[in-house]
C-alpha cells in the first residue's frame, strides 16, 4: 500500500466503499472542523467476479441490540471457540458447525481478504421475479409501435419463470388478463378515481372468499401463485399470448379534440399497479415499469390540465407558486412510492416525450423505490430501445443485474454514529444505539430499504464522530463500520452481503497531516454534491449555492496554506487540489442550476446523480473532454474553452450526453470529402477514432446517453459550449487577443475568476 | 220511451206503454223468485249465487242473435224491481210478475210479456241472469262487436266531419284522412264535449284521448306525409306555438291567419303566402298536407335538436345477463345465436339498404363486460368494469359499430359469449349499473338509442340499485298493498330521468325463476318509453318461440327516439293528466326517450273555460322525435270534436272502449297510492255517477227501479267488472306480486284495442264458423267442442271432454281425449284441413297482437283448467270477482242509491 490513492482504489474494488476521510479525526469537535463530513459512498452490490458467495448463514453477535456479523476484525479465541464482537465487545460462542476451526482452519468470514463476503440464505420460499408493465396508450402511432416492439422483445429477455403483467392506460386504465384464450379480456378502471388497494383487489376479483378458520390453519402457505394468476403469468406460459396482446394494443380510442391533451390517467394506473402487487405479492421482488409519453392530465396525480393552451409548469411557475397541480400530484406519487417501498417493489419510469411528462411530480416513485428513471424524446429512438434492453443485461454469472427488496443496515463502533443516507432508499425508521440525532440526508435510522438496486447503485452514507474531545481514542485505535445488505438476488435467492471496514483514528491537532493526506477529494466532492442536491430538493437554489460556497471557503481556510490577507500565497496540498474545481463545475451543473432546464430535466439529472457510483458521479459533475488530432494520440484535455481548437475533434462525456465536436478545420475537411479519398485515409481514421470511443462508452452506460455528433458552428455545439469553463468569453476575448480556443457567449464566471475569489475569501480573516 | 216500467208484483204495468219492437233496445230485468218457483223449463237452472252452470246449453239461441242493429239514438234500458221491493230470497213467492225478455229469432229486440209463463221458456242463460231476486239483462259484448262490424266495417271511415264517433276497435275498417287524425292515432272517450265544466262535472264522464302517435297503419292506408318547410321550419302560431293545421283560418286575403287554438292573429310569412278562394280557403289547401290532413309530419330544423346539433343515428345496445341462471337455462346461447341473424333486421327507414343504427354489446353479472368489436380487430376484446358503484364506459371507439362493417367480429363475439361463461358460478347480478352503463355509452357517443336488457334475477349484488326480496303476500288487501307496486328505491327514478335526458330507451326482457321485483325493475323501462317482457321460469324448449318472436318484433319495430309530445287544445279545455310509459319534468311536455308504434299515451282533459258549441274543441298532438335514421321530425295529429250544451249529446257520442282504457289506466295508477279497495270503489262510484247522471238527465222519466243505460255505454258495467276483477285490482291466489306489477305497467301503455281484448278475452269455438266469438263464460263451453281463448297475452286451446275422436286425431295426432298432453304448447303440424285451420287461426291471432301469445292446451276437467277459467270473465271468479250479473245488480243498486 504505497499511497493513499492505491489504498483508496483497493478498498473501492474490494468493498465498494469510498470514504471522504480515510483517517478519522478522533473527536466530535475536530470532526466538525474538518468541514467535509465523515462519510462514504457505498456500492452495496458492487460486482465482484472474484467473490463466490458462501452457501451458509452468517454468525451473529448474540447481543440483541447488536447482532453484528462475525468478521475479520473480530478477535477470536480458537481454543475456547469464542469470538468477541468488535462493535459491542460481547463474547460469543461459535455455533456447533464451527467446532473444527483453528488458526489454520478459518472460515472465510474471518480471513482479512473477505472484508466483504456474501452469504446465500437457504431458507424462505423462493418466489419468481415480477415485471408489471404499465403502458401509456396516448402515444403517436409510430411511438406506440416502437414501444410495443420493445416490450415484445423484452419478453424474450425475461427469466422464463418470471411473472409478467400488463396494465395499459389512457383515459381509462386497463388491467389485462393474460390467461384467456380467444377473446382478450381486461378490467377497466376510471382514470379519474383513486381507489384503495382493497377496492382494487375487490374489483379485480383478487380477494379470496373467506376461508373458514379450521381450513385455513393447517393449509400450507402455498397460496400465492394462484391468487393473481389471471393478471400475472409466467413468461414461458403466455409469451405468445402477450406478444399478440401487445401487438393488438391500440392507441387510446377516446377522441382528443383540437387544442386538448389526451386524457392520461397515469396516477390511477400506477395506483392500480401498486395495489395489484400489494395485494398479491408483498415483499417479493417486483418491478413496476411505467412507460409514458406525456404528462398525467386527469385524476389523482394529474400534473397539467388537458387544455393545450395552458402549458405544463416551469421552474418559473414553481417559483411563483403558480403550479396548480404540483403539490397534490407530488403527494399522490409520494404516497404510492411509500406504499411500494413498504411492499418491497420498485417503480421504473420510462418517459419519452418532447415536452415534460411530470417527472418532477413522479420522481419519488423511482427515487424512493430504487427504480430506474429514463427520459427520452420518443420510444422510437435507440436511446430508449437500448436503455430498455440494458435493463435486462446479465452479469458474468448470467444473472440479471438487478436485485430487489434490499435492506441495508449500518453498524458502527462506539465512537461513531450514523447520521443518514442519500440514495435510492427509504428509511426503515430503526432507532438503534448507533443512530445520530443529527440528520444528514435520510436519517434517524441505521436501516434503509432499497427496493430495487443494481451493481452500480450507490448510497452516500454520512456519519458523525461522537467521541468527546476529552476522551481521546487510544493511539492506533481503529473505528469500524459494518454494512449488512440483505436482498433478493435476481436468481430469487435471498442473500446477505456483509462489508466490514476499519480506519485509523487520528488526533486532528497533532496528526492533521495524516488526516489531510488521507482525504479523498473525489469522494468528498461527490458526497458534498449529494448533500447539496439533497438540499436543493427542498431549499431555494441560491441558498444551496451559498452553503456550498461557505463549505468550500471553510475547507480552504482549514487546509490551505496561506498568509492572511494574501491571496497570492494561497496553496492547497495535492489531496485537495482538485476539490475547488469540482465545486466550480458542480455550481454550474444542472443538479443545482435550474436555469435552462425544465423541472422534469432537473428531476431526471438529480435522480441519476443520487444513485450512480463515484466515477459516474464525477463525470456528471465535471464532464470529461478528450481531444483527437494529428498531433498525437488521443488525450484528455481541460474542460475549458481553450480546448476547442479548429484542428481537433473533441469528445465530451457528461454522462447524460456524449458529444463529438469537429473543430472548424476538421469540419471543412470532412465537408470536402477528404475522408473518402484513399490518400487521406488517416483523416478517415481520425474521424473514426472518437466514434469508436463513444461507442465504447455507450455500450457501458446506463441509461444510454444522448449521442450528439456536431461540429463547429453546429446548433448542437451548445452542449459542449455550455459545459466548458468559459475562460474566453465575448467580454475578455479581445483583451486576451489570442487565436486559440473558442469564445463562449456567456456572463458566467470562469474557473480562473472563481479561484481568484476563493483565494481572496479564504485568506480573508473576515470570514 | 224505450224504458220499461217495472210491472208485476211490484208495480202496475201499463201494457200500452210497451215500446215498439223496432225500438226495443231497452232491456229489462225481471225478478223471478226462484226458490219458490222452480223454472219450468228443464234446461234452465237458476243460479243461486255461484253463477250459471249450463254445460248442456246448446240451444239455438246464439248469443246476441236477438239483438237488432242498435239505433244510435236509443239508449238501452234495463229495468229491475225497485230496491224497496227487493225482499231477499224466500219472501218472494208466486210466479214472477215482470215479463221476461222474449227473444224472437225473426224479430230483433224483446217483447215484453206480462204473462209469467212466457219467461221460463226463454233461454235466459244466454242473456239474462237472476240474482238475489233481481232479474237483469246482461248485454253481450260479442253482439255489440258483431253489430258494429256488420254496420260499419264495410264503409271507410272518412274523417272530414267534426265529432264523428269512429267504429269500434274490433271492427276492421279503412280510414280516409280528410282533416282529422285517424282513430288509429287518437280515440276519445267522447266526441262531443260538454261546453262547460259544470256539465262535465255533472256527467262525470272522463274526457280523455288515447293517443298512439306512431301507430302502425294497415298497408292500405298511407303513412303521414313528410312536409319540409326548409330552413324556416314548420309554421306555428306565435302565441300558443300550435303548428299549422287544417283548422287554421286564413284571413285578409291570405296574408294572415288566425290560430284555431288561441285565436291569435299571425302574419303569413311571404314564402308561405297563398291566395284564398271564394270560400276563404287557400288555393293550395289540397296540395299541402298540413292544410288538408289530420296527420302529417314536418321535417324539424336544427332549432328542434338537442344542443342545436342534428342528431346522430341512434344505437342499440344489447346487455346480457350471464349469471348462472341465464347460462343454465340456455338463454344466453339462444339469444346469442338469434342475435347473429337478427342484427340484419334492424329498423331502417324508407328504402335504405342498411340500417343506420349502430350496435354494442355488454354482458354482466356482478360486474360488467363491455366488448370492443371494432372491425379492424381479429378478435373482440372484453373489458371488465367492476366499479359498479361508479359506472362508466370503458371505451368509445369500437363499442358501437355498424353491423355490416364489424360482422365478423360480432359473430365471433356472439359465438364466444356462451362459451366464456359456460362454467360461471356467479349467481349475483347488478341492474342499475347496467342501465347506467348503457346510458353513459350513448352519452359518450352523443346519440339516442335503446338498451335491450336480458335479465334473470333480483339484483342483490352490492351496487347502486341493489334490491332485496320484499315480496309479501300478507300485504294484499291491506293499506300497505300499494307498496308492492311502488319501487323499492328512488334510485331508479333518478336513473330514468338521466336516461330520458339522453334519449336512452330501455327494453327489459325478464327471465325470473322467482321474485325479481318487477315493480322496481320496470321503473326505467316505464319512464323511458320502453317495454318489459317477462318469461317466468324460462326454459328454452318451451319458451323459445315466444321469446324469440317477441325479441324479433321488438328489435325490428320502428322507434322514435328522444321524443317530446305536446298536446295543445282549444281555449276552454286543457290536457291535465297523462298516462303511459314516459317521463314528465313539467306539466305539459311528455318526454319519451323512445316511442314505438305500440305505445299509447292517454291524456285527460279538463275544462278551464267555456267551450263554444259552434267552433267545437280542437286537439293537436305534436310529437318531436328522432327517426331510426337519425332524422329529426315533428308528427302532428289534429282532431276536431263537437261541443254540446245538452248532456244527451255527450252520452250519445261516447266510446266505452276508450272510456275503459282510461279508467283502467287511472285505476292502475291509483293502486300506487291508495289501497286497492279504495281504487275499486272509486271506479264503481264514478261509473255509477256517470250512469245515474244519464238516468237523471237524459232518459225519459220512468220508474226508479229500472236500470237504464245509454246506448253507447251499455257495455260499461261488464267491462268495468272485468277491470275490477283483473289481477291487479283483485288478485287470485296464484297471481304473484311480479305478475301484478308486470300487468300493471303493461296496461299503462296499451291502446284501446289492447285493453279491450285484455279485459274481455275472445273465446272462439272452433266448430262454428259464424259468429266467430262467444261470451267469456263457462256456460258457453260445450264439452263436445274446442275453443280458443286469447286476451293479447295468453292463448288457450280448451278441449271439451267429449270432443269427437276424429277431431282429436286430426288436431293432436293422438287417438283419444285422454292422450292429449295437458299444457301442450305446440300443435303438431298435420296435413288435414282442421289442423291447418286451427293453426292458421292461431297464427292470425298472434299476428294481430303486439306480443307473441304462447299457446296452452287445456283439457276439460284438468288441473290446468283453473288457469283457463280465470279468463272466463263473465263468471264469478275464484278470487271473489263478481259475475257479470252480480255486478250489474250491484251497479244498479249503486245507481239507485245515487238517484234517491
Amino acid at each position: 500500500m504505497a499511497t493513499y490513492l492505491e489504498f483508496i482504489q483497493q478498498n473501492e474494488e474490494r468493498d465498494g466503499v469510498r470514504f471522504s476521510w480515510n483517517v478519522w479525526p478522533s473527536s466530535r469537535l475536530e470532526a466538525t472542523r474538518m468541514v467535509v463530513p465523515l462519510a462514504c459512498l457505498l456500492t452495496p452490490l458492487k460486482e465482484r467476479p472474484d467473490l463466490p458467495p458462501v452457501q451458509y448463514e452468517p454468525v451473529l453477535c448474540s447481543r440483541p441490540t447488536c447482532k453484528a456479523i462475525l468478521n475479520p476484525l473480530c478477535q477470536v479465541d480458537y481454543r475456547a471457540k469464542l469470538w468477541a464482537c468488535n462493535f459491542c465487545f460481547q463474547r460469543n460462542q461459535f455455533p456447533p458447525a464451527y467446532t473444527g476451526i483453528s488458526e489454520v482452519n478459518q472460515p472465510a468470514e474471518l480471513m482479512p481478504q473477505f472484508s466483504t463476503i456474501e452469504y446465500v440464505l437457504q431458507r424462505g420460499a423462493q418466489s419468481p421475479l415480477i415485471f408489471l408493465y404499465v403502458v401509456d396508450t396516448c402515444l403517436e402511432e409510430d411511438d406506440l409501435q416502437a414501444l410495443k416492439e420493445s416490450l415484445q422483445m423484452s419478453l424474450s429477455l425475461l427469466p422464463p419463470d418470471a411473472l409478467v403483467g400488463l396494465i395499459t392506460f389512457g383515459r381509462m386504465v386497463q388491467v389485462h388478463e393474460l390467461s384467456c384464450e380467444g377473446i382478450s379480456k381486461s378490467y377497466v378502471f376510471r382514470g379519474t378515481k383513486d381507489l384503495t388497494a382493497k377496492q382494487i383487489q375487490d374489483m379485480l376479483g383478487l380477494t379470496k372468499p373467506a376461508v373458514p378458520m379450521q381450513q385455513a390453519r393447517p393449509g400450507p402457505p402455498q397460496e400465492h401463485p394462484f391468487v393473481s394468476s389471471r393478471f400475472l403469468q409466467p413468461v414461458h406460459k403466455i409469451d405468445m399470448n402477450l406478444t399478440d396482446l401487445l401487438g393488438e394494443l391500440q392507441r387510446d380510442p377516446w377522441p382528443v379534440t383540437q387544442g386538448k391533451r389526451p386524457l392520461r390517467s397515469t396516477g390511477v394506473a400506477l395506483s392500480i399497479a401498486v395495489g395489484l402487487l400489494e395485494g398479491t405479492f408483498p415483499n417479493t421482488g417486483a418491478r413496476i415499469m411505467l412507460f409514458t409519453g406525456g404528462p398525467p392530465t386527469q385524476g389523482p396525480g394529474m400534473v397539467v390540465g388537458d387544455e393545450l393552451k395552458v402549458p405544463i409548469r416551469s421552474w418559473h411557475d414553481i417559483e411563483k407558486d403558480n403550479a396548480r397541480f404540483m403539490k397534490k400530484a407530488t403527494k399522490h406519487y409520494e404516497m404510492l412510492a411509500n406504499r411500494t417501498a413498504t411492499n418491497g417493489h420498485c417503480i421504473d419510469i420510462y418517459a419519452c416525450a418532447l415536452d415534460q411528462t411530470g417527472l418532477l411530480e413522479m420522481k419519488c416513485c423511482a427515487n424512493l423505490t430504487g427504480g430506474h428513471m429514463v427520459m427520452g424524446d420518443s420510444f422510437n429512438t435507440s436511446l430508449f430501445k437500448q436503455t430498455f434492453q440494458r435493463i435486462f443485461s446479465k452479469d458474468f454469472n448470467g444473472d440479471f443485474r438487478m436485485a430487489f427488496g434490499a435492506t441495508l443496515e449500518v453498524k458502527t463502533s462506539r465512537e461513531l454514529k450514523v447520521a443518514g443516507a442519500i440514495g435510492p432508499c427509504v428509511s426503515l425508521n430503526v432507532k438503534g444505539p448507533c443512530v445520530s440525532e443529527n440528520e444528514l440526508g435520510v436519517g434517524g435510522t441505521n436501516q434503509w430499504k432499497i427496493c430495487g438496486l443494481d451493481p452500480t447503485s450507490t448510497l452516500g452514507i454520512y456519519f458523525e464522530v461522537v467521541n468527546q474531545h476529552n476522551a481521546p481514542v487510544p493511539q492506533g485505535g481503529r473505528g469500524a463500520i459494518q454494512f449488512v445488505t440483505q436482498y433478493q438476488h435476481s436468481s430469487t435467492q435471498r442473500r446477505i452481503r456483509v462489508t466490514t471496514i476499519a480506519r485509523n483514528w487520528a488526533d486532528a491537532q497533532s496528526q492533521l497531516r495524516h488526516i489531510e493526506a488521507a482525504f479523498d477529494q473525489e469522494a468528498a466532492a461527490v458526497l458534498m454534491a449529494r448533500l447539496g442536491v439533497f438540499r436543493a430538493e427542498s431549499e431555494e437554489g441560491p441558498d444551496v449555492l451559498r452553503w456550498l460556497d461557505r463549505q468550500l471557503i471553510r475547507l480552504c481556510q482549514k487546509f490551505g496554506q496561506y498568509n492572511k490577507e494574501d491571496p497570492t500565497s494561497f496553496r492547497l496540498s495535492d489531496s485537495f487540489s482538485l476539490y475547488p474545481q469540482f465545486m466550480f463545475h458542480l455550481r454550474r451543473s444542472p443538479f443545482l442550476q435550474v436555469f435552462n432546464n425544465s423541472p422534469d430535466e432537473s428531476s431526471y439529472y438529480r435522480h441519476h446523480f443520487a444513485r450512480q457510483d463515484l466515477t459516474q458521479s464525477l463525470i456528471m459533475i465535471q464532464p470529461i473532454l478528450y481531444s483527437y488530432s494529428f498531433h498525437g494520440p488521443p488525450e484528455p484535455v481541460l474542460l475549458d474553452s481553450s480546448s476547442i481548437l479548429a484542428d481537433r475533434i473533441l469528445l465530451m462525456d457528461t454522462f447524460f450526453q456524449i458529444v463529438i465536436y469537429l473543430g472548424e478545420t476538421i469540419a471543412q475537411w470532412r465537408k470536402a470529402g477528404y475522408q473518402d479519398m484513399p490518400e487521406y485515409e488517416n483523416f478517415k481514421h481520425l474521424l473514426q477514432a472518437p466514434l469508436d470511443d463513444a461507442q465504447e462508452i455507450l455500450q457501458a452506460r446506463f441509461p444510454m446517453p444522448r449521442y450528439i455528433n456536431t461540429e463547429h458552428g453546429g446548433s448542437q455545439a451548445r452542449f459542449l459550449l455550455s459545459k466548458v469553463n468559459p475562460s474566453q468569453t465575448h467580454n475578455n476575448l479581445y483583451a486576451w487577443g489570442q487565436e486559440t480556443g473558442a469564445p463562449i457567449l456567456t456572463d458566467d464566471v470562469s474557473l480562473q475568476v472563481f479561484m481568484d475569489h476563493l483565494k481572496k475569501l479564504a485568506v480573508s480573516s473576515a470570514c | 220511451s224505450g224504458s220499461f216500467p217495472n210491472p208485476g208484483l211490484y208495480g202496475s204495468y201499463p201494457q200500452g206503454q210497451a215500446p215498439p219492437l223496432s225500438q226495443a233496445q231497452g232491456h229489462l230485468g225481471a225478478q223471478p223468485p226462484q226458490r219458490s218457483a222452480p223454472p219450468q223449463a228443464s234446461t234452465f237452472t237458476s243460479p243461486a249465487s255461484g253463477g250459471p252452470r249450463m254445460p248442456s246449453m246448446t240451444g239455438p239461441f246464439l248469443p246476441g242473435q236477438g239483438f237488432g242493429g242498435p239505433s244510435l239514438s236509443q239508449p238501452n234500458h234495463v229495468s229491475s224491481p225497485p230496491p224497496q221491493a227487493l225482499p231477499p230470497g224466500t219472501q218472494m213467492t208466486g210466479p214472477p210478475g215482470p215479463p221476461p225478455p222474449m227473444h224472437s229469432s225473426q224479430q230483433p229486440g224483446y217483447q215484453l210479456q206480462q204473462n209469467g209463463e212466457f219467461f221460463p221458456k226463454v233461454r235466459l242463460g244466454a242473456k239474462g241472469f237472476s240474482y238475489s231476486g233481481v232479474f237483469l239483462f246482461a248485454f253481450s259484448i260479442i253482439q255489440v262487436i258483431e253489430d258494429d262490424r256488420n254496420n260499419r266495417g264495410s264503409e271507410p271511415f272518412v274523417t272530414g266531419v267534426r265529432g264523428q264517433v269512429p267504429p269500434l276497435v274490433t271492427t276492421n275498417f279503412l280510414v280516409k284522412d280528410q282533416g282529422n287524425a285517424s282513430p288509429r292515432y287518437i280515440r276519445c272517450t267522447s266526441y262531443n264535449i260538454p261546453c262547460t265544466s259544470d256539465m262535465a262535472k255533472q256527467a262525470q264522464v272522463p274526457l280523455a284521448a288515447v293517443i298512439k302517435p306512431l301507430a302502425r297503419l294497415p298497408p292500405e292506408e298511407a303513412s303521414p306525409y313528410v312536409v319540409d318547410h326548409g330552413e324556416s321550419g314548420p309554421l306555428r302560431c306565435n302565441r300558443c306555438k300550435a303548428y299549422m293545421c287544417p283548422f287554421m283560418q286564413f284571413i285578409e286575403g291570405g296574408r294572415r291567419f288566425q290560430c284555431c287554438f288561441c285565436s291569435c292573429i299571425n302574419d303569413v310569412p311571404p314564402q308561405y303566402f297563398q291566395h284564398l278562394d271564394h270560400t276563404g280557403k287557400r288555393v293550395d289547401a289540397y296540395d299541402r298536407p298540413e292544410l288538408s290532413l289530420g296527420s302529417y309530419e314536418f321535417l324539424a330544423t336544427v332549432d328542434y335538436c338537442k344542443n342545436n346539433k342534428f342528431p346522430s343515428p341512434p344505437a342499440f345496445i344489447f346487455m346480457i345477463d350471464v349469471s348462472y341462471n341465464a347460462i343454465r337455462s340456455g338463454l344466453v346461447r339462444l339469444l346469442c345465436e338469434e342475435l347473429k341473424s337478427l342484427l340484419d333486421f334492424l329498423p331502417r327507414e324508407g328504402g335504405t339498404e342498411e340500417s343506420a343504427i349502430r350496435v354494442g354489446f355488454v354482458t354482466y353479472n356482478k360486474v360488467l363486460h363491455f366488448y370492443n368489436v371494432k372491425s379492424s380487430l381479429a378478435q373482440p376484446q372484453m373489458m371488465v368494469v367492476s366499479d359498479v358503484a361508479d359506472m362508466f364506459v370503458p371505451l368509445l371507439d369500437g363499442f358501437l359499430v355498424n353491423v355490416s362493417e364489424s360482422r365478423a367480429v360480432i359473430t365471433s363475439l356472439l359465438d364466444q359469449i356462451p362459451e366464456m361463461f359456460a362454467d360461471t358460478r356467479e349467481t349475483e347480478t347488478v341492474f342499475a349499473p347496467v342501465i347506467q352503463a348503457g346510458m353513459e355509452a350513448l352519452k359518450a357517443a352523443e346519440c339516442a338509442g335503446k338498451l335491450f336488457l336480458f335479465h334473470t334475477s333480483l339484483p342483490i349484488a352490492e351496487a347502486p340499485g341493489k334490491l332485496k326480496n320484499r315480496d309479501d303476500r300478507k300485504l294484499i288487501n291491506t293499506d300497505k298493498e300499494k307498496t308492492l307496486f311502488q319501487p323499492q328505491t328512488g334510485a331508479y327514478q333518478t336513473l330514468a330521468k338521466e336516461c330520458v335526458a339522453q334519449g336512452c330507451c330501455v327494453d327489459l326482457f325478464l327471465f325470473p325463476n322467482q321474485y325479481v321485483d318487477v315493480a322496481t325493475l320496470s321503473v326505467v323501462p316505464q319512464l323511458t318509453g320502453g317495454s318489459v317482457y317477462k318469461y317466468a321460469c324460462f326454459q328454452v324448449e318451451n319458451d323459445q318461440e315466444r321469446f324469440l318472436s317477441d325479441l324479433r318484433r321488438d328489435v325490428q319495430k320502428v322507434v322514435g327516439f328522444d321524443a317530446v309530445m305536446r298536446v295543445r287544445t282549444s281555449t276552454g279545455i286543457r290536457a291535465v293528466d297523462f298516462f303511459g310509459a314516459f317521463y314528465m319534468s313539467n306539466t305539459t311536455d311528455v318526454e319519451l326517450a323512445g316511442l314505438d308504434g305500440d305505445k299509447t299515451v292517454t291524456v285527460e282533459f279538463k275544462h278551464d273555460d267555456r267551450l263554444n258549441e259552434e267552433s267545437g274543441a280542437l286537439l293537436q298532438c305534436a310529437l318531436l322525435y328522432t327517426s331510426c335514421a337519425g332524422q329529426r321530425r315533428l308528427r302532428i295529429h289534429n282532431l276536431a270534436l263537437n261541443c254540446c250544451t245538452q248532456l244527451a249529446d255527450l252520452y250519445r257520442n261516447c266510446e266505452t272502449d276508450t272510456l275503459i282504457n282510461y279508467m283502467a289506466k287511472f285505476a292502475y295508477r291509483g293502486v300506487l297510492n291508495s289501497p286497492v279497495k279504495t281504487v275499486r270503489d272509486t271506479l264503481i262510484t264514478q261509473c255509477a255517477q256517470i250512469l245515474a247522471c244519464y238516468r237523471k238527465n237524459c232518459a225519459s222519466p220512468s220508474s226508479a227501479g229500472q236500470l237504464i243505460l245509454p246506448e253507447c255505454m251499455k257495455l260499461l258495467p261488464v267491462y268495468l267488472n272485468c277491470v275490477l276483477k283483473s289481477d291487479v285490482l283483485q288478485p287470485g291466489a296464484e297471481v304473484t306480486t311480479d305478475d301484478r306489477a308486470y300487468v300493471r305497467q303493461l296496461v299503462t301503455s296499451m291502446d284501446v284495442a289492447e285493453t279491450n281484448v285484455f279485459f274481455y278475452p275472445r273465446l272462439l269455438p272452433l266448430s262454428a264458423t259464424e259468429p266467430p266469438a262467444v261470451r267469456a263464460s263457462e256456460e258457453r263451453l260445450s264439452n263436445g267442442d274446442i275453443y280458443l281463448l286469447e286476451n293479447g297475452l295468453n292463448l288457450f286451446l280448451w278441449v271439451g271432454a267429449s270432443v269427437q275422436q276424429g277431431v282429436v286425431q286430426s288436431l293432436f295426432n293422438v287417438s283419444s281425449f285422454s292422450q292429449i298432453t295437458s299444457g301442450l304448447s305446440v300443435l303438431p303440424v298435420l296435413d288435414n284441413p282442421l289442423s291447418k285451420k286451427v293453426r292458421g287461426l292461431i297464427d292470425s291471432l298472434r299476428a294481430q297482437r303486439s306480443r307473441y301469445m304462447k299457446l296452452i292446451v287445456v283439457k276439460q276437467e284438468d288441473k290446468l283448467e283453473m288457469l283457463f277459467k280465470h279468463f272466463l270473465v263473465e263468471d264469478k271468479s275464484l278470487s271473489g270477482g263478481a259475475s257479470y250479473v252480480d255486478f250489474l245488480c250491484h251497479m244498479h243498486k249503486e245507481i239507485r242509491q245515487l238517484l234517491s
